[in-house]
């Protein structure tokens, strides 16, 4: 789960970061006194879960409280894109008014799963303010790691010799530290996957703050994190994906025309690739998951279908535990209420197939029953052909 | 031990007593696995179907000498229940439950000590030719044979089980290592296990994206497996940045791509097929079959 900005920076606060003062708004009017209690001069910056916000015109300084109004009311409500937001954009609903600084150095911290080590690391690099993933792409000698054990944290030996790598000395270098070990408490504590600072200021007067921060949190570990779960932006997420969600199915919008619904997560993924090797193009991952019923087939093909780019349907089922002819009544069921036009192809495989298959031949529905993954894959994308033509 | 499960093996089920602890361990039962425990906190003494029901992990192993655990508990609770049999020096721990927080899983792999864990997150471990299997997979859909799976994935192990028994080539063993990103037994150790297996001919690697095990496992089987290997990553056509069901199915900050998997894959000498529906035909060619 992903939280905003001025979120994540209330999160560090609480474990001793520094951060610029700063309020978060919805309102321009508002923006302008915040700009005033802030001494006149403020940055204004929109508040989105993508990255690139700046670029695309989403952060802003304002010279005067005037400025900073101006500014707000340009921001708030615009269709915010960057590079991370697709080509509609993000609609931006709050803005945060942040302290302008003055900056000597921007440095890069970040901390995550190292899936190799089994261990979190933290990762650090002069190049603050630069895509990392550039940076890493280009200059991979120039991002410092320090894996460290949640169990007893970032030790300061560990948080001294990345200090020392980023080139700090004297009192900055003594508060670089205190920031690394209060950044890695913050992301076992709060069971992060992701906190990245980029980037992280040194101030003129040597001080270390957090200019911008993001963090993302393990979505299996929020039953534990309340007041996390509760920073959730239902907004910041597909309207589909969400109305899925409810029903404890995995959907996820893809840009093309077949509709895909599949049990397990590795086979949905295959089902999208083999579409594509057919000569087709996904339009959605659909995970049913193991146990699914016919509600569930019910509420999947109703989900798939109000995408109205979806010109025709593949469902394949590899049941293991889940019982084929379940399933063919799901989809009988789902065809016929929902009026649905386009063509659908069935692969059903496992237990009671045979009553499944027959289940949909009796149907008298165009439900188009398929062989293999192959067969499925081909058959769907005939159908594409046909309702084109 | 050669196999990490052969005629030997005798199964605890943590869990048991829920509906799908209760469910899959009777169908483990039915295909031919020794089942002589289960472990429910506070229902010890207990029976489920005529299996003995045990307060801890370590009452069970003493009462029955159970060398093997499956586990079926909530994910909140599902790292103490590893860590439970691996004090109670369980040798092989799988656990089948999905959504263990990763903090939870970093904790639970550093206890292990001298246990084997597969999983989390897996439909778990078969071997048709001793009719064992401790996991979700349905049994029938196996057959006896010399092709050993390994996959990060259940239904699409299933897809590449129900190939191969179609191509009447059949399995040595099936191991699915799990989707999280942080788990116990990885490629490299279930293609160890294959190397050393006499009843494997070859084997199928089923990836998927985001980490980079895919790449680890490739190097390793180009320097040290002299069996054919057959590989397939699943997510060619998977956006960047989304998680893709499974927890570790991500492309995150370019890392993990299909695209540089199949490449080293390639590299490593792996007959890589492009599309799942080729998994079993195109090993029936390379075996010459």
């Amino acid at each position: 789960m992903k939280v905003h900005e001025y979120q994540a920076k209330e999160i560090l606060r609480r474990y001793g970061v520094a951060t610029p003062r700063g309020r978060v708004t919805d309102n321009p009017e508002e923006a302008r006194q915040i700009a005033k209690d802030l001494g006149g001069s403020a940055v204004v910056k929109a508040q989105i879960h993508a990255g690139g916000r700046g670029k695309g015109g989403g952060v802003k300084v304002g010279k005067t409280p005037d400025e900073v109004f101006e500014y707000a009311k340009r921001i708030i409500g615009m269709q915010l894109v960057t590079h991370q937001t697709g080509p509609s954009g993000q609609k931006v609903k709050k803005v945060y008014i942040e302290e302008t600084a003055t900056i000597a150095r921007e440095l890069y911290v970040g901390i995550t799963l190292d899936r190799a080590l089994g261990l979190p690391v933290v990762m650090a690099s002069t190049e603050g303010g630069m895509d990392i993933e550039e940076v890493a792409a280009h200059s991979p000698e120039k991002i410092l790691r320090q894996s460290f054990d949640p169990a007893w944290g970032l030790q300061p030996f560990e948080a001294r010799s990345i200090a020392y790598g980023l080139g700090l000395s004297g009192d900055t270098h003594k508060k670089a530290v205190t920031f690394l070990i209060a950044l890695a408490k913050a992301y076992v504590e709060t069971d992060s996957s992701l906190a990245e600072i980029n980037p992280l200021m040194i101030t003129g007067s040597g001080d270390v703050v957090v200019l911008d921060a993001k963090m993302t949190f393990d979505d299996n570990a929020l039953f534990r994190h309340q007041d996390i779960r509760e920073l959730r932006d239902l907004d910041e997420e597909d309207p589909l994906e969400v109305e899925a969600s409810k029903f404890g199915l995995n959907y996820i919008k893809l840009d093309g025309n077949v509709g895909c619904m599949v049990n397990g997560a590795g086979l949905a993924m295959a089902t999208m690739d083999i579409v594509q090797y057919a000569g087709g193009k996904p339009a959605n991952f659909l995970d049913v998951g193991g146990g699914a019923n016919e509600e569930q087939v019910k509420n999947a093909m109703r989900i798939i279908l109000s995408d109205s780019a979806v010109k025709a349907v593949l469902i394949n089922i590899f049941g293991g535990i889940m019982r084929c002819d379940i399933i063919a009544n799901g989809v009988v069921n789902a065809v016929k209420e929902g009026g649905i036009t386009v063509p659908v192809v069935v692969r059903l495989e496992g237990t009671n197939v045979e009553e499944g298959k027959q289940i949909l031949r009796d149907s008298g529905l165009a439900v188009i029953p398929a062989d293999g993954m192959k067969d499925a894959a081909e058959k769907v994308i005939a159908a594409l052909g046909k309702e084109a033509a | 031990m050669l196999n990490w499960i052969s005629t030997e093996t005798k199964l605890v089920v943590q869990g048991l007593t829920g509906r799908e602890g209760k469910y899959h361990a009777l169908a483990c039962r039915d295909y031919g696995t020794q089942v002589v425990a289960g472990v429910t906190p506070g229902k010890g003494g207990t029976t489920v179907e005529g299996i003995p029901v045990f307060d801890s992990v370590e009452q069970a192993v003493k009462a029955t000498g159970a060398n093997a655990s499956m586990i079926f508990v909530p994910p909140p609770a599902a790292a103490d229940a590893i860590m439970e049999a691996a004090a109670a020096g369980v040798p092989l721990i799988v656990a089948i439950t999905e959504g263990i927080p990763v903090a939870d899983m970093i904790k639970a792999k550093r206890y292990l000590r001298s246990s084997r864990l597969i999983g989390p997150n897996c439909p778990g471990i078969i071997r048709p030719s001793s009719k064992v299997k401790i996991g979700i997979m349905p049994g029938r859909i196996h057959r006896e044979g010399t092709v050993g799976i390994v996959s990060r994935s259940g239904t699409l192990t299933y897809e590449a089980v129900g190939q191969t028994t179609g191509l009447g080539l059949g399995q040595s063993t099936c191991i699915g290592i799990g989707g999280d990103p942080v788990n116990g037994t990885n490629f490299i150790d279930a293609l160890s296990l294959f190397a050393n297996d006499p009843d494997t001919e070859a084997v199928i690697m089923i990836g998927e994206i985001g980490g980079s095990a895919e790449e680890e496992a490739a190097c390793w089987i180009a320097g040290n497996l002299k069996k054919p290997v057959v590989g397939f990553i699943a997510g060619q056509t998977a956006p960047p940045g989304r998680r893709m069901g499974h927890a570790g199915a991500i492309i995150s900050g370019g890392k993990g791509t299909a695209k540089d998997k199949l490449t080293a894959m390639t590299a490593a000498g792996i007959h890589v097929v492009p599309s799942p529906a080729l998994m079993g035909e195109t090993l029936k060619k390379v075996l010459g079959k």
